[in-house]
């Protein structure tokens, strides 16, 4: 193939994917597998199981005791991934997630981390000033009776939020609750409504 | 082992001013007593994985700091939730 076709980058990779299968450290199938699993993680994964533990008490259980175990029910792929943890916002209790030191991110089930969530700005005003962050930022007021828990993620688990049920979404079914579900409000800087 | 509602404090150690380190503790909480919510699970040592060092499987908890333990701030009751490995942590 001639140089106009063919990168450096991507010489280096192919040579690398050979190595790995020879040497036995990873097979084709494999490398398909975590390649689908990326392609398919989106914010529409999480939203999937939001809605399914609105409808389900026995899903909403699974989930905050084992978020992993839970994606995988919905055929969310999680070989590999770092353990998924649920935190359950309340009517006194709200969550917000940040990663200070890096920009740790629940991958499987959000898909890419949103452009804001890996910068400086976020990752110290999430910690320092939270309230005033989500209200001048995203307009989102936690009222002074509601306890705001800030989750650093700084290890292992990767965090999403299980927001609550909004009110009007009576009767509802799940695909419906599904379309409601936005990425921020699995970050916690936002709050489902209709 | 530290069980859950038991009383810690960060260690306020800084080991990265004595050379190369590769630290999950946040400055910001060193050095700040908290509560443990649960252990969490063991995992290995990313002190060492960095460096490509063997790395023992560590005990890693969350754990719950007041806000007003941090930084000043109007709602007292705020909190931040953090993982931290069981050897940065020593009782009050």
């Amino acid at each position: 193939m001639s140089d106009l076709l063919e990168t450096d980058g991507e010489r280096l990779l192919t040579a690398v994917r050979a190595l790995l299968q020879r040497k036995g450290v990873v097979t084709e199938e494999e490398i398909a597998e975590r390649r689908a699993a990326t392609d398919n993680a989106s914010p529409g994964q999480g939203a999937r199981m939001v809605a399914k533990a609105w409808l389900d008490p026995a899903y909403r259980e699974l989930m905050l005791s084992d978020g992993t175990k839970a994606a995988e029910a919905l055929g969310i792929p999680m070989r590999g991934m770092p353990p998924l943890g649920v935190l359950e916002n309340a009517p006194k209790l709200h969550h917000l997630v940040v990663c200070t030191l890096c920009s740790c991110y629940p991958r499987a089930v959000l898909g890419y981390p949103p452009f804001w969530y890996k910068s400086a700005a976020y990752r110290a005003r999430a910690v320092r000033d939270p309230r005033a962050l989500l209200a001048s930022e995203w307009k989102t007021v936690i009222p002074d009776d509601v306890t705001l828990r800030v989750v650093d993620s700084t290890a292992d688990y990767r965090w999403m939020v299980l927001p609550m049920r909004p009110a009007g979404t009576e009767g509802w079914d799940e695909a419906r609750l599904t379309a409601i579900v936005r990425e921020g409000d699995m970050i916690g800087v936002t709050i489902p409504s209709v | 082992m530290f069980a859950p509602g038991d009383r810690v404090r960060v260690k306020d150690a800084w080991p990265e001013h004595q050379g190369p380190a590769h630290i999950r503790t946040p400055y910001y909480v060193r050095g700040v007593e908290g509560e443990v919510v649960r252990h969490l699970g063991d995992f290995a040592n990313p002190e060492d994985l960095a460096f490509a060092r063997p790395a023992a499987k560590v005990p890693l908890y969350h754990v719950r700091f007041r806000k007003d333990r941090i930084w000043p701030e109007r709602k007292p009751d705020d909190e931040i939730l953090i993982e931290i490995f069981g050897h940065w942590l020593e009782r009050p």
